[in-house]
């Protein structure tokens, strides 16, 4: 490349950087200004001309979302919920994976093919069936109907046989040799040397339940077994809308995974590509 | 090494048997259920009798599920596509970016998809509020006419749709980027020896080694948005919802709100197997592709 050349190429780049940077300050504007919008008092928020910024900064809206609804209480069911959900299946998932993995057993096969052909079925159309099943165990508002058909992520399962396949034979025959349980096998090395594993894909149970919102909508029936992401959707003031107050809900109820998610990027990230079958 | 099959039987049995538990009980005997519920008249709660094909017969002539299945295309189609594409454009521009304003670029891009749906209907619900929402005072200045974008027939499913590119992309950006970063520098090294410019580069290099995870991409939203249902009910309220219906919207409909459990769930049968033969035919496509590269 002759100097001139090069200095045009850089004069491009330098121009497509500013250009991303711009596209991707337009992209997340609307959040911005889903939270400016939350800070300004009912009046401001109507005006016909777009202020960026709030000529009377007010948290009044948020004094009344933790005052005046059962957003406490959304909060609550939303975190026991989102973490039952996590727990639950991180541990079913590790020892299936680990059964799948390391132990030789009759149907192995036709086991890890069902386990795969699952992931085929949408389970958005199990709703139906859900509903009833919860419904005459009586579970309909409560926590356990909540997290139960939330269970099935098939995709962690294989997640952790793939990274139990990989863990080293001379680990497992040395406990074995040592006359180790496989339960202590399974806790005391196959779990520990995947710890980083386990972080990434809690984190992102933990969201995708804190997110969801078609059974949690249908489980609860009453406003106080609502989690937060259905029940912010469910305030209704009686005279008018109120705009400010809304979004000041949806700031509180996207916060937290907001900021898992800024906590947490590189876990995030690795997770969400690791289910999406690619190894990261 | 010497291995007591029998006890390896039994800790097997013991390891698996919560999550075969969970699986029968939430995931197996559904199904099952759902395919005999589609047989009966069945209220969404309580018994019903035999009908045969009856439930199935009747979706022929049903209005609204013809208005859900091609809600259901349309949305498919606007959401896909375009969702593919400016994940790719995304992924490619901050590919080149590094260190500290790679992480923030991408984090602004990707920030919508972490938060949940509701969220982001009140965030857009607000920003294209008829009245006040700022989107039309930038319709204002431009010139265009104000639209109740989520009360119009016409614009409710492209509305919905590019809501959801703009929620959904960030997950599709970061499988292009894992797929960006696959590619060798060396191969970028040799174009750039031979002078390639950015345009060849990108069509004779990166597109063609890109494509497995385009693929990808494509056959995972695909199949997601098939099952679209939260931001379509989400954004009907108070419009109509008669007009926006989508598949599981028409389940959700039939089962809970006219409270017929046999009829939704012959809905239900019909996506299934839609969504199956679809994953199917996908999964043969990628395994084809992959054998030809």
């Amino acid at each position: 490349m002759t100097p001139q050349t090069a200095r045009r190429a850089n004069l491009a780049g330098g121009a497509i950087t500013i250009l991303t940077v711009v596209c991707a300050v337009i992209w997340a504007f609307p959040l911005y200004w889903g939270i400016v919008s939350s800070l300004k008092p009912e009046d401001e928020v109507v005006r016909p001309y777009i202020e960026l910024w709030p000529d009377t900064l007010t948290f009044e809206h948020y004094v009344h979302a933790l005052t005046a609804t059962q957003i406490g209480r959304w909060y609550l069911n939303s975190i026991v919920t989102a973490v039952g959900t996590t727990v639950l299946t991180i541990l079913t998932s590790i020892f299936c994976g680990y059964a799948l993995s390391q132990l030789r057993f009759p149907l192995r096969r036709p086991l890890y093919w069902l386990i795969l052909a699952s992931f085929m079925v949408p389970t958005q159309v199990l709703i139906i069936n859900h509903f009833v099943l919860v419904a005459n165990m009586g579970l309909l508002n409560t926590w356990a109907g909540i997290i139960l058909p939330q269970l099935i992520h098939p995709v962690i399962i294989i997640i952790y046989k793939q990274f139990f396949d990989q863990v080293p034979k001379e680990f497992r025959e040395a406990a074995v040799m040592d006359n180790a349980s496989e339960w202590r096998i399974l806790f005391k090395v196959f779990v520990p040397m995947n710890w980083g594993v386990t972080t990434a894909l809690s984190i992102v149970v933990f969201i995708w339940s804190w997110n969801a919102f078609l059974w949690p909508f249908l489980a609860a029936t009453k406003t106080e077994w609502m989690t937060i992401t259905v029940g912010i959707t469910q305030v209704n003031d009686a005279f008018g809308i109120y705009y400010a107050r809304e979004l000041s809900l949806a700031v509180l109820a996207g916060l937290p995974v907001a900021l898992a998610y800024l906590l947490f990027q590189r876990q995030v990230t690795r997770a969400i590509t690791l289910s999406a079958g690619i190894k990261g | 090494m010497i291995r007591d099959a029998k006890k390896e039987w039994l800790i097997a049995l013991t390891l698996i048997a919560p999550f075969a538990a969970i699986y029968g009980l939430v995931f197996v005997y559904p199904t099952i259920d759902m395919f005999l519920l589609s047989f009966t008249d069945a209220p969404l709660i309580g018994a019903g009798d035999y009908v045969g094909l009856e439930n199935y017969t009747r979706l022929t002539s049903d209005r609204r599920f013809d208005t859900a299945v091609w809600n259901t295309a349309w949305f498919v189609v606007l959401s896909v596509i375009p969702g593919t594409f400016v994940a790719l454009g995304i992924a490619l521009a901050v590919s080149r970016l590094s260190g500290r304003l790679q992480t923030a670029v991408l984090a602004l891009f990707f920030l919508p998809y972490i938060l949940p749906v509701s969220v982001i209907y009140l965030i857009w619900d607000w920003t294209l509020n008829f009245q006040f929402g700022i989107a039309m005072h930038i319709f204002d200045a431009l010139g265009i006419d104000r639209i109740p974008v989520f009360k119009s027939a016409t614009w409710f499913i492209p509305a919905v749709a590019l809501i959801t590119v703009w929620w959904t992309c960030g997950f599709n950006v970061l499988l292009f980027l894992a797929g960006l970063r696959a590619i060798p520098q060396e191969i970028y090294e040799a174009a750039a020896l031979d002078n390639a410019g950015r345009w060849k580069t990108f069509s004779r290099v990166t597109w063609p080694l890109l494509w497995p995870i385009t693929a990808l991409n494509f056959t995972i939203q695909l199949i997601l948005q098939m099952k679209i249902f939260d931001q379509v009910y989400l954004f009907s309220q108070g419009g109509r919802p008669n007009d926006n219906l989508v598949m599981v919207y028409y389940i959700f409909q039939r089962a809970f709100q006219n409270n017929h459990g046999g009829r939704a769930a012959a809905v239900a049968v019909v996506l299934f197997f839609i969504v199956i033969v679809v994953s199917v035919l996908n999964f043969q496509l990628m395994r084809f592709a992959e054998r030809k590269q």
